[in-house]
This record gives C-alpha cells, structure tokens and sequence, in this order.
C-alpha cells in the first residue's frame, strides 16, 4: 500500500474509485476549455468553503514527487492555507513550499502568483460559485442551454448596465472570461486584476467546486478574454503606490495595520513574491517595517 | 460487427497476467502523464510503470485502461481485440469495467490498429449540454514522435507543434478535422506506442 504510514488513509485521503472520476472529469475539462464538467463531489474532513473542491482536484493529480504550495489571498500563512498545507502533508507526505518557483502543484483561494508560473506548473483554484450566469438565471437547465448555444447576452447586458450606473463595469472580483472563445467562465473570487495572468499562462489551470460538484480547466496557451465593451475597454485595478516594503509596483497591494495607533501601509498580497524581492535587496517606503 | 463474447469465467485468474503492482503511486503517475499529454498535445510522454499487457493491446493502452476505466466507464475494443479472450478476462478482472457491442455507450474504445478505417461518427461525442460525455479514442501507432510530422495549433500549443504518429488509415486526418468541427462535442483522441502516449483534444487542430 502506498498509504503513509499509520495514517489509516489512503494516499492523499480519496479512495481510488473516487479520483478515477474525478481524473476523467479532469480529462474532460482539459479537452473543453472553460465548460464546467459535473462531477460526484466527496465529503472531505473539512467545511465546504474551505476549498472542498480544490482540495479534492489536489488529491486527484498530486504524486509523491510533487511540491506544493497553498496559498490563501496572496498569503501561505492564512489558517485555510495552513490547515491545507498540513492536510497533504499528513495524507501525501509530499514536500511542500512557499517559493512560486519551486512549486510543481499550487492550490489558491484568490490570487495568481504575481511571478510568472512555467510549464509543467499546475495551479489549482478553489470555486464557491463555478455557474458565471447564476446570479442572472438561476436554474441550471436554463444556465445550460446558454452554454449549449453560446448565448451570453445576459451577461452583456448586465455589465453594460454597471456601466450606466457607475460609469465603469464595477464588478472587480469574479470577472467573467471568454475561454478559447467559446465558454464563459467564472474565474473563481479571484480579483480582476490578475485576469490577464490567465490569458496564454504557460500553466494547466484545473478549478474545482465541491458544494456546485464542478471541474472546469484552462490548458496552458489558451486565450482567456475579459468581457468588454468597445467603448469601455477592460481594465485592471491601479494602485496609486508601489509595496511599501519592496517597493514593487504593478502588483496587487494589501492595505495591512501596522500598530495599535492605526498606522496603516500598502503591501504585496503575493507574500512570497515580497519575501523574495526584499531577499534580493529590494526596499519600498517602509522597507524596514514589520507587517 | 458480431457481438463479444462472454469471457471463460471459470479459467482461474491466477494465469492472468497481473495489473499494476503498485496500484496507487501507477495509477496516479499514468493519469499524470495523460493529463499533460492533453494539456500539450502533441508532447510525446512515457507511462512510466511495468504492465504485462495482454495479447495485442499496448502496454501504454493496458496501462491507460487501468488507470482509469472502471464499472462506471463502458470499454469498446474492435473485432481484433474482442476475439482474444485473454484480453478481455484481463480487462473485466483488473478493471471491472463492462466492454460493450455499442461504440456509442463506450468511454474508452481501443482499437488494434490505426490503418483500418475509424469510423468516428459510430462513437458518442457528448450533447451541446453535456459534451463531456463522449468517447475516447485510443490508437496503437508504430511512430510517435514529437517535432516533426503534421503541423498542430490550438488550446496547449504556444504557436504550433509536430507530431508524427503512424501508420494510420488515410483518413484518419479527415476524421480528425470533422470531428473537431463538431467542438464543443467531440471525441478525444490517445496515441500509444509501446510504453508512449501523445494526445489529440478535440480542440486541436491538424494540418498535414
Ligand atoms: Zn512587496
């Protein structure tokens, strides 16, 4: 068996019946860019919410020679990250780390790595809601036959009416995309800002939803479009400053206090992406401050 | 086609030739190199663990369909494959998966070589609503290579890839382009050679 020892269970916790299934929802996901294949979520030992269906993708593909790396936010040192950090090192034993470059398998809540992922790297995403038309429609053959036939004008109308209302499309998580050009998807709470880092990543992206019993996949190269408008081009999130403690700007910043008189600064929400600039010599404004 | 006989079932199973020793780390590593070779097609990867394979059916062929077939995944096999008893106690044994008449109830189909003509149209390629349920096709090939032969674009390719896979029936490449214009339906295409796989999504286009 190939169990770690005395943990009573099998490798990475699922029995194998249960990741041949989800191996061949994968499989499925991988060959349709951006549709939401159905798959017969499992309980795992841990709330839904707290990335069942990431967890249960994880589980699936990792092997004793990966390396992992969890992220929650932009941080591997959140309780979701730690708890299932320790959760695969209990039932895998597979090494794991917090350095982007030295992971093989990278399991996120929100954020894309601000590092460019390589070839070979998969990245996981936990999804609460995978279904980018649910909010408008809210039953699933509905939803389903605007996927069948392509029919997404809904959602058009929709951002088109944030624009009316605000004057720009508000929405700033959650942003729906274009996959290949053919299916809409949800990319999961992840902030608009990292959208383009999907566009033609050189990473398999692989999603999963354990409340919504959904996989869905983004192969590496693949062209992954924000919706838009001509008059009303997309757009990322700006911050107004660079890290204050690496001073890295064009990356997603994090307002964190700083003491107990309130004074506050902006950081990189990729941790490790600031621990590694700052390891290179890198300083921001508050370079030496503690967040 | 004539309907596949039902396998011996009182030889004793102790002369089949066994699966994977090491069921949980194999399987896991067969899939992994399956799912890459999906997510680049036209990569050429080796199944890196020891099968016996049964009569004609590939070792990287054997290896796939246990890894992944099992009592919820219907296997066709052709006329070739289905007249050898030995494969079919092999796979019914170690994988539990029934192996069905119907190409249109497969989800794997295995076919003993890819000269003969395929006829893709014969196999599901899912609905509009739900194209995750069609087939996959695997095919034994005598040359797998990547970097030349047919020029490949689409979803896992950064500009374009070569593979050479053959011989294959003259029009398998037909087939290839119909079925791709059925996306997102659509039937998924495994090389196998020996212990190598490459893989064709339904995604990928092919020119010759
Ligand atoms: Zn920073």
């Amino acid at each position: 068996m190939n169990a770690p020892a005395a943990s009573g269970y099998n490798f990475a916790y699922l029995d194998e019946q249960t990741k041949r299934m989800i191996r061949r929802a994968i499989l499925k996901a991988i060959a349709i860019p951006g549709y939401q294949v159905p798959f017969a979520s499992r309980e795992m030992p841990m709330p839904y919410g707290w990335g069942t269906g990431g967890v249960q993708v994880t589980a699936s593909i990792i092997g004793e020679d990966d390396v992992l790396k969890v992220i929650d936010q932009g941080s591997d040192d959140t309780t979701n990250a730690v708890s299932i950090r320790k959760f695969f090192e209990k039932t895998t034993g597979v090494a794991t780390t917090t350095a982007t470059g030295e992971a093989t398998i990278i399991q996120t809540r929100h954020r894309i790595p601000e590092a460019p992922l390589t070839e070979g790297q998969v990245l996981v995403y936990q999804v609460p809601i995978p279904e980018p038309l649910r909010f408008l429609e809210p039953r699933e053959t509905e939803t389903r036959t605007m996927h069948a036939l392509e029919e997404y004008g809904l959602m058009h109308v929709k951002l088109y009416e944030d624009i009316a209302r605000h004057g720009h499309i508000a929405t700033s998580y959650d942003y729906p995309v274009m996959v290949a050009g053919r299916y809409l998807m949800d990319p999961s709470p992840t902030p608009k800002f990292d959208n383009p880092k999907m566009h033609r990543s050189a990473a398999l992206q692989l999603f999963g939803a354990g409340r919504e019993k959904r996989i869905y996949a983004i192969p590496p190269y693949t062209d992954v479009v924000s919706l838009d408008f001509e008059d009303h081009p997309f757009e990322v999130n700006r911050f107004d400053t660079p890290c204050a403690l690496c001073g890295a700007s064009g990356v997603y910043l994090d307002e964190v206090v700083l003491d107990d008189r309130g004074r506050r600064m902006f950081v990189c929400s990729d941790t490790d992406h600031c621990e590694t600039r700052r390891a290179d010599g890198h300083r921001g404004a508050d370079g030496d401050a503690t967040p | 086609m004539r309907d596949t006989k039902m396998a011996d079932l009182s030889t004793p199973t102790s002369i089949l030739s066994p699966g994977l020793p090491e069921a949980v780390r194999e399987a896991q590593s067969v899939f992994r190199s399956l799912m890459m070779a999906l997510a680049r097609p036209g990569t050429v990867r080796r199944i890196a663990v020891p099968v016996q394979s049964p009569g004609n059916l590939s070792p990287a062929a054997t290896a796939i369909a246990l890894a992944l077939c099992d009592f919820e995944t219907p296997i066709w096999l052709d006329e070739d494959l289905s007249s050898d008893e030995a494969i079919l106690r092999y796979l019914r044994f170690h994988t539990g998966a029934p192996v069905t008449p119907d190409r249109g109830k497969a989800h794997f189909a295995f076919v003993s070589s890819g000269t003969q003509m395929i006829d893709f149209d014969a196999f599901s390629p899912g609905t509009l609503e739900y194209p995750d349920r069609s087939a996959t096709l695997v095919v034994p090939v005598d040359e797998l290579e990547e970097g030349r032969g047919w020029r490949l674009t689409g979803p896992g390719i950064a500009s374009e890839s070569r593979l050479l896979a053959g011989p294959l029936h003259p029009g398998f490449v037909t087939a290839l382009a119909e079925n791709r214009l059925l996306f997102p339906r659509g039937i998924d295409v495994v090389f196998v050679s020996g212990d190598r796989i490459a893989a064709l999504p339904r995604t990928t286009a092919v020119e010759v």
